[in-house]
């Protein structure tokens, strides 16, 4: 059982296999996760695919399951895990993040207020929005 | 309209305050500090204006705080009254330029253009990806009571992203008010030198 955390939230692959390098997730769980699949073409999320180095695709899929840490790594983006191996974050790179802040549309997200009900930036849409962070430290 | 996100990652430390402000609009946590991630943020308060097209009308920046704590006496907690001055007028300036906005629109003085806004971006490094990522890992670590191995990832995080107060503050020793207060933090703000506490906001008469 793996904790898997990605843009998307918090993930339980029950069926993950972690090792120092490697974290073979199901194809299923691993496209629920991150949004990527694998394809004849490469790994492929939406409309973009990434081919895989020649001679080293058994090294980021086979029977089924992707490396997702060797291919985060491939993307260049973090990849980080407990010692135990039993939670991982991967994440987007500062290249994309720095991209994504530079279209000025402002990235969405959901967060839950005290009662726990969720709230997205992109429901206060056709408001002006004055965003601001505080905090009890 | 207001968000309010408390980017506190310790379950009900940001509760007492909201309580007591009886905000109106919507006060939202982020344990994760997800908004750090997504966009640049390294300390509070720090704000970020999007209009009605959910498009970045001012990046983030220091919402109307001042470097003036700093000259602080520690123990009486006063303030010389030109420091206590200005620390007022850089709050005051920033809620009227605010209220400017709220009326007038992209016509504001104080609404980037575009390209003002692309410019005045923070800029990410992939240590501070890095280092985010860290911080997420070491919550989910906190919550299953592994404190001792979320302290080294925090610790780390806050290596590779030294210009994130959040991080540090939030992993640091707090005062019985819960504040991130103790010697430890003052030793580091008194390590910055002449660099600034909070980065210089970009808005005519800003101290």
């Amino acid at each position: 059982m793996v904790t898997l955390l990605t843009e998307s939230g918090e993930h339980e692959v029950a069926d993950a296999k972690a090792s120092t390098e490697a974290l073979w997730c199901p194809a299923n769980d691993a496209l629920e996760a991150t949004g990527w699949t694998a394809k004849p073409e490469g790994l492929c999320k939406g409309q973009i695919c990434v081919p895989l180095p020649a001679g080293r695709e058994r090294e980021f899929v086979g029977d089924g399951q992707i490396n997702l840490a060797a291919f985060w790594r491939h993307l260049g983006q973090p990849a980080v895990r407990s010692e135990r191996g039993d939670v991982w974050v991967l994440s987007e790179s500062a290249r994309e993040r720095q991209a994504a802040l530079a279209s000025l549309e402002a990235p969405d997200f959901a967060l839950p207020d005290p009662t726990g009900r969720m709230h997205r930036l992109s429901d206060y849409r056709g408001k002006k929005v004055f965003l601001v962070t505080w905090a009890s430290w | 309209m207001v968000i309010a996100v408390a980017m506190d990652s310790r379950e009900g430390d940001p509760l007492p305050w909201i309580e007591a402000a009886k905000p109106t609009y919507p006060t939202l946590i982020d344990r994760e500090h997800r908004l750090a991630e997504l966009y640049g943020i390294v300390n509070v308060p720090q704000a970020v204006w999007i209009d009605e097209a959910g498009r970045i009308v001012r990046p983030a920046e220091p919402a109307g705080a001042y470097e003036g704590f700093r000259q602080m006496n520690r123990t009486t907690r006063e303030m010389p009254e030109e420091v206590a001055r200005r620390t007022a007028q850089a709050k005051t300036l920033y809620l009227d330029a605010i209220r400017d906005w709220a009326r007038n629109g992209e016509r504001s003085a104080y609404a980037f253009t575009p390209e003002q806004a692309r410019a005045h971006q923070p800029v990410v490094t992939e240590d501070a990806a890095t280092a985010q990522a860290l911080f997420r890992l070491a919550q989910v670590l906190i919550r299953r009571g592994e404190r001792e191995e979320a302290d080294r990832w925090i610790r780390e995080a806050s290596r590779l992203h030294p210009d994130s107060w959040c991080i540090w503050r939030q992993g640091a020793g707090v005062t019985d008010l819960g504040l991130a207060a103790q010697p430890d933090f003052w030793e580091r703000v008194d390590g910055l030198g002449a660099k600034r506490y909070y980065a210089p906001v970009d808005m005519p008469g800003m101290p």
